[in-house]
């Protein structure tokens, strides 16, 4: 059994989210790998959602744009998502289709009622008949289903296996051999996780003790994630009232000397930059989650972007000195974290970390996130070893030792303003201003040789060569295998390290093409820029859905 | 080396020769002298005007941050740290204005800080442009046909809100003004001084017109009195400027106290990053 894709679509409030993590939760638990991703419109109730799972023994992370199984809560979802649907794909809807070839009818609402007493079970139904229509085991759709609804008392869990009963017996009797699939059992154990858990999870693990935000989609998982686990994990966590006192509030938290994150999107981190240019000036460590939608303005709030690449690299006004890092996969996700931490303090500078609504919110299965491979680094100086403090001393590298006020008796002073060494606003342009400027500067040499270069895979024996970043290196790394069964010499390279761009040489004689979730070709732009690299052409997506490898496969001309 | 000396600076101060910030300062540096505060134990924050250059002017820690700013970067400064006395030094187009927003959501916040205002109902260090604090009528460089829109009443706004400290001062009344700062910063939770600085370079009245209309509360003023704290914030209007505590209650929970008491225990700074095991026991709800 390889690779089987499940859809699940509906309107807004009908719950596809809950019946899609079930199914997921189940499928895993049945030991196979799932991948998950969602798109929904940005409305409570109505419109057009879907939940698409890709089954398969070993995990492969990346969308899948067909249908093998269909799931429509209701008939306009149906006739909505139907051209997914392949040869030999089935679909699963309340009513309409009646029983001609590739479709079931199965009254969810019906059903729901008759089991349980309510409407409301239709999710269960729902669910229930997946879990038979895929052949997979009733019994732990049920442990799953009480984990689940425990909390809400014994009277919802049960109702919930109620229903889910039926909707399993309804499909077992009507599916007959139009399901052909038979989901056993396999080997594997994953943990099944998004990419803003594994942000969260490692910004605790690189020591941040400080978490300033303002509710904006798709970042605002971060926030609800760790107050959610406040007790657990120790992270100080408030709702500002708009992102520029979110970012102030991470810059102060950070200037008294607890790592500090805040986390937002393309509209907020707009309002952040003069926040940025402030940690850049003042030399305050903050990371900030730049969780990417489509924009221009509020955009398409709840979909999907790879179009805020140079707004990241170029935020804050004035010149100075800041890292951008995007990570591909929530085990990426968690390492780059605790990385940007690290860089963040060693450099005293802004780290924004690029994620974007598919990585925050597709669920991954992983076989390990190899916990111990990151150890978070602190940088702050040591009291005792200094005679006269200056926040600001003229160094090497231009890195000046930090402390935070009331660790010792040494007075820390920063400045918004151009500063002296103790952090006093001055007007010495010459003496004073001008090496201030290059003390910042002169950590971009430091930075960029603490960044990487982009990670190859087969580009030597290559042709053709897809150039990536951030989230789409499953989807591209998938494009090229498909490029390598039709014969074409390919190969990739994905940068996630992308500000300042590290020391790299593009191999000579190849056919570059840049593959990214924009409209303008935003890597491209920079990587010509900074590295003369002559792309061949460019791969582009800018409709809200996640680049998959079928779509990247299409616009490459060869 | 005397108390005051403690705090002081040799940086060279950039306020106009006979600013009434001078007095402020004084005040200032009194009030701290008085409360037996190690300068390093002291952070001050603030955005961006002629009120924001104090910090410099003091010894101790500072954050000389963004116009509108000072009230977030300080909030964050006192709940990550509550050993510190944070104080944060502003102006009124700096507090009301550029961080009106930030202003309303410190008041809801209460975090432990003493937020002075000095408050010239003008924009100097711009060249005279009204400000949330001038009255209706005055003429300013931008507001050339005088100003059309109410002012501000911040401390209204504050007594209304909840405040537990409101009080006003009086630059040039040095010795009084430093007794509110004390107060203030003695108070737990968020104080606000709001301190008549007069501007002498742009402002159409001279320190005198000030002078004759300032006065003290009366002796018998009940200052846990909402409602007469209210009316006093109004007066104003009327051109009496009354100074002295406006308002004080009980103090209140101070912001971030539950997660000091029931998680942190100390400085945020101090804690070390979490184990790896606790990571673990997150990450293993995350397996079906």
């Amino acid at each position: 059994m390889d690779d089987l894709s499940v859809v699940i679509a509906g309107a807004a409030g009908e719950g596809i989210q809950v019946v899609g993590e079930v199914l997921a939760q189940t499928v895993s638990a049945h030991g196979y790998a799932v991948f998950a991703w969602q798109e929904y419109e940005s409305r409570i109730r109505g419109g057009h959602s879907r939940f698409a799972l890709r089954i398969g023994e070993v995990p492969r992370n990346a969308a899948l744009e067909r249908a093998d199984l269909l799931l429509a809560l209701n008939p306009g979802a149906a006739q909505q998502y139907r051209p997914l649907l392949g040869d030999g794909g089935l679909l699963l809807s309340p009513e309409g289709e009646g029983e001609a070839e590739g479709a079931v009818a199965i009254p969810f609402a019906e059903l729901a009622q008759e089991a349980a007493g309510k409407k409301l079970y239709a999710n269960s139904v729902a669910v229930g008949a997946l879990v038979a229509a895929l052949g997979m085991d009733r019994e732990v759709l049920y442990r799953v289903l009480e984990r689940r609804f425990r909390e809400k008392g014994e009277e919802v869990s049960e109702a919930n296996r109620k229903a889910a009963e039926a909707g399993y017996r309804e499909a077992t009797e009507r599916c007959g051999e139009r399901c052909p699939w038979k989901l056993g059992g396999a080997e594997g154990r994953y943990y099944l996780a998004d990419g803003h858990r594994a942000v969260a999870l490692g910004a605790v693990r690189a020591g941040c003790r400080f978490l300033s935000a303002y509710p904006m989609s798709p970042s605002t998982s971060i926030i609800t994630f760790l107050a959610k686990e406040q007790e657990r994990l120790g992270v100080f966590v408030e709702q500002a009232e708009d992102e520029l006192a979110a970012i102030n509030m991470a810059v102060g938290a950070s200037y008294a000397g607890a790592r500090s994150l805040t986390a937002t999107s393309g509209g907020g981190f707009a309002l952040m930059g003069e926040g940025v240019s402030l940690a850049g000036m003042t030399e305050t460590p903050v990371v900030i989650v730049l969780a990417q939608r489509p924009g221009p303005a509020t955009g398409l709030p709840t979909r999907t972007a790879q179009g805020d690449l140079l707004f990241a690299v170029h935020a804050g006004h004035g010149e100075f000195p800041k890292a951008v890092l995007a990570p591909s996969d929530p085990v990426d996700a968690f390492h780059q974290t605790v990385r940007a931490f690290d860089l963040a303090d060693r450099f005293q500078v802004p780290v924004v970390l690029l994620t974007d609504q598919f990585l925050a919110e597709s669920l991954f299965s992983v076989e390990d996130f190899e916990l111990g491979r990151s150890e978070p680094e602190l940088h702050l100086a040591d009291p005792g070893e200094i005679e006269e403090y200056r926040r600001y001393r003229l160094t090497e590298g231009g890195v000046s030792p930090r402390l935070y006020p009331g660790q010792s008796e040494h007075l820390v002073g920063a400045d918004s303003d151009e500063h002296d060494e103790w952090g006093h606003i001055t007007e010495d342009l010459e003496g004073t201003a001008v090496p201030m400027m290059e003390k910042r500067l002169s950590k971009l040499a430091g930075l960029r040789a603490a960044l990487r270069p982009p990670e190859a895979d087969g580009v030597e024996e290559a042709e053709h060569v897809l150039v990536g970043w951030g989230s789409s290196r499953g989807a591209v790394r998938e494009a090229v295998e498909l490029l390598r069964a039709e014969g074409v010499a390919a190969g990739s390279l994905h940068f996630t390290d992308l500000w300042p761009l590290p020391e790299y040489r593009f191999p000579e004689g190849k056919r570059y093409w840049a593959v990214e979730g924009n409209a303008t070709g935003q890597l491209a732009r920079l990587l010509r820029s900074e590295y003369a690299v002559v792309f061949q052409g460019r791969v582009g997506r800018c409709d809200g859905l996640p680049l998959t490898a079928e779509t990247i496969r299409r616009q490459i001309d060869v | 080396m005397s108390d005051a000396e403690r705090f002081q600076t040799d940086a060279e101060i950039q306020w106009c020769p006979g600013c009434p910030n001078f007095s402020l300062l004084k005040a200032f540096r009194s009030a701290l002298a008085r409360l037996d505060l190690a300068p390093h134990r002291l952070c001050l924050v603030s955005g961006i005007g002629q009120a924001a250059k104090l910090p410099h002017y003091v010894r101790c820690n500072f954050f000389n941050g963004l116009h509108g700013r000072a009230l977030p970067v300080a909030t964050a400064v006192a709940a990550a740290n509550p050993e510190l006395t944070t104080v944060v030094v502003t102006g009124e187009g700096d507090c009301y204005g550029e961080g009106g927003n930030h202003f309303l959501h410190a008041l809801r916040r209460n975090p432990n800080l003493t937020v002075v205002v000095h408050d010239n109902r003008i924009y100097a260090l711009t060249k005279g442009q009204g400000s949330p604090t001038t009255p209706l009528g005055e003429r300013r460089s931008i507001q050339f046909p005088g100003v059309e829109v109410e002012p501000l009443n911040p401390l209204g706004i504050a007594v209304v809100q909840g405040c537990t400290f409101v009080a006003r001062g009086f630059a040039p009344e040095v010795e009084h003004l430093a007794d509110l700062l004390a107060q203030a910063m003695e108070h737990p939770g968020l104080s606000v001084v709001d301190v008549i600085q007069p501007c002498i370079t742009w402002d159409p009245h001279p320190v005198s017109w000030y002078k004759e209309r300032v006065y003290r509360l009366e002796d018998d003023y009940d200052p846990t009195d909402p409602q007469a704290a209210l009316a006093k914030t109004r007066e104003w209007g009327e051109g009496r400027l009354p100074i002295g505590v406006l308002f004080r209650a009980d103090p209140k929970p101070v912001f971030g106290r539950r997660f000091r008491e029931e998680i942190a225990g100390g400085p945020l700074a101090a804690l070390p990053p979490v184990a790896v095991e606790a990571i673990e026991e997150v990450l293993e709800r995350m397996r079906p």
